[in-house]
């Protein structure tokens, strides 16, 4: 046997280190690929709603535009969305599985366990989000966005993505058990088919309508199509990077806090 | 002896009226192995995640290392590591990958870091299983991937809660040979149990704990001396009859020989001491099994003890 020391370490820093969230994106990023089966449902569950509402309801809706240019920013932001919102059960799954208890009484940086997720959602996004968009234009999405404006909407999505991560986490660690945080990815599922993801706001009834234009899914939505799309952005642009800031910080917050929660 | 490692002065925790801590108090020496034995729902739980720095004691202090659990919990966290009752490794990660990643956060020097996950795969019985994801792991295989995971950062304070439920007797002694070990080389542990026979087994000291509070502590042979005497019991057809003795060689055989003169039809017979189980039972006035009783017939039974 090779020769194990067991005595005890006296000298250990009390304290948390860069290397711990590296090693825990790492963690992550391998859990990731190892649950292919998610990811592929990540990018088919957007498609499959991207084919049914350009062919099966787009000929009956009238956006004011080619309906498969009005809808594919709307569908990028479900896709993100739902990928995001997926992070809930990989931590509620941490938390019932014991292994976030290991974590929290380790000497770990607070924050290490969640940006480990953090990130690993954002590079499971940019796979899905890539496919989507791939797809899109195979079928006849027409952007004219200048590389500048693709380097906005990358840049948009990606802070979108960022701020439902930091919020689903947080509902992770508060959820009963994965299957509550599943809820969340329907929620999140739901949430945009009431904003101007998939129709016109105006198209709605009055007071849906109302709902719609405070839904943060709706500037989101307006300033990717009008970066795709190469149309100016207007005011949307502003309160979509205020919303998606936010959240952002609302998530990232209170994530620290509740991991370190002794209850 | 050094100044106990961990020292619990009138924990209390409660939990929506439901009080789970009601003034506990807990010593342990530096190198000790105590083992805190009751039954489900007594707290045992709730005192380990509190010492884990896991959970906030609604009153009381706790210090582990010298360190108070809620002012400095970063100082308990690197002198101590927690197994709890469920296997907390990653499902997806194969052994090895969970011992790396526990060994990257545990803030192991580079050099041990590369040498120290083989050899805990190797103490555990797990190298051939090392390339492998835990979920095509045996719930034995997970508690000892577990446990090495916790002694990957050479812990000052081990503590297992119920390190053997769920196990079959035979990684049940791999781990209490693994303990053994651990304690062996300077390590304190404390570890909670229902089962009598493991803190009688591995403790050098026991405390039972019911209802939130330690009513008794003392070492295993202490405990059972409070209890009284060992018997010699008897199986005759018309029942068991139980003669007191000080269970030494001579002792016995004047009884025997008395027996024998009374012409008794003895079908079995043994020397038997009193078990952790016959401790409880006295020291509670009901056996060890679920403690379903609510607050305040307890607080009647802890009266007339």
């Amino acid at each position: 046997m090779t020769t194990l020391d067991l005595t005890p370490r006296t000298a250990q820093s009390p304290t948390g280190s860069l290397g711990d969230t590296a090693a825990l994106v790492g963690r992550c990023l391998r859990r990731s690929t190892r649950q292919l089966d998610t990811l592929l449902l990540a990018v088919m569950l957007p498609v499959m709603l991207l084919l049914m509402f350009v062919y099966v309801f787009g000929g009956a809706l009238d956006a004011g535009m080619e309906y498969i240019d009005f809808v594919v920013p709307g569908i990028v932001l479900l896709t993100a969305g739902y990928g995001a919102a997926t992070t809930a059960v990989d931590v509620a799954t941490d938390v019932t599985a014991g292994i976030m208890d290991r974590f929290r009484s380790m000497p770990i940086r607070a924050t290490g366990v969640m940006t480990g997720h953090v990130v690993a959602s954002m590079a499971r996004n940019a796979v899905s989000t890539a496919l989507v968009v791939g797809i899109a234009l195979l079928i006849g999405f027409d952007a004219h966005a200048s590389l500048l404006g693709w380097v906005a909407a990358i840049g948009l999505i990606a802070l979108y993505v960022a701020a439902l991560t930091w919020i689903a986490v947080a509902i992770g660690v508060v959820a009963s058990g994965p299957e509550a945080a599943s809820g969340f990815t329907f929620a999140i599922l739901f949430i945009p088919y009431v904003s101007s993801a998939f129709v016109p706001v105006e198209s709605m009834p009055s007071a849906l309508e109302h709902v719609a234009h405070g839904n943060p899914v709706t500037p989101v939505a307006d300033t990717l199509r009008a970066l795709l799309l190469g149309t100016p952005a207007g005011s949307s642009a502003g309160a979509a990077i205020a919303w998606c800031v936010g959240l952002l910080l609302v998530g990232w917050v209170a994530a620290g806090l509740l991991f370190r929660r002794q209850r | 002896m050094t100044a106990p490692i961990i020292v619990a002065k009138g924990l209390r925790k409660s939990y929506g009226g439901v009080t789970v801590l009601d003034g506990l108090d807990l010593e342990v020496a530096r190198g000790e192995v105590l083992a805190l034995l009751g039954p489900n729902g007594a707290g045992k739980t709730t005192t380990v995640r509190i010492l884990a720095t896991l959970l906030r004691p609604d009153a009381g202090t706790v210090t582990v290392a010298g360190y108070d659990v809620v002012r400095s919990p970063g100082h308990v966290r690197a002198a101590l590591s927690l197994t709890g009752q469920y296997a907390a490794v990653d499902e997806l990660l194969t052994g090895a990958e969970n011992l790396a990643l526990m060994a990257r956060l545990a803030h192991l020097p580079r050099a041990e870091r590369r040498t120290r996950p083989g050899a805990l795969l190797e103490l555990f019985d797990l190298t051939g299983a090392a390339g492998r994801p835990v979920k095509t792991y045996s719930g034995g295989m997970r508690r000892r991937l577990d446990l090495a995971a916790s002694l990957l950062s050479r812990p000052q304070v081990l503590v297992l809660d119920e390190p053997t439920t769920g196990l079959d007797p035979r990684s049940r002694n791999d781990l209490w040979a693994v303990i053994g070990d651990v304690q062996r080389a300077g390590t304190t542990v404390l570890l909670t149990t229902q089962y009598l026979e493991e803190a009688d087994r591995l403790a050098d000291r026991v405390a039972v704990i019911d209802h939130g509070r330690v009513i008794a502590s003392g070492t295993a042979s202490a405990l059972k001396a409070q209890v009284g005497a060992a018997h010699v019991e008897l199986t005759t057809p018309e029942g068991i009859e139980r003669i007191e003795t000080d269970g030494s060689v001579g002792d016995v055989r004047r009884i025997l020989a008395d027996v024998e003169r009374r012409g008794l039809d003895v079908t079995a017979w043994e020397v038997r001491r009193p078990t952790l189980d016959d401790v409880f039972l006295t020291l509670t006035g009901r056996p060890s099994v679920p403690a379903g009783a609510p607050a305040t017939e307890t607080r009647e039974l802890q009266e007339t003890r």
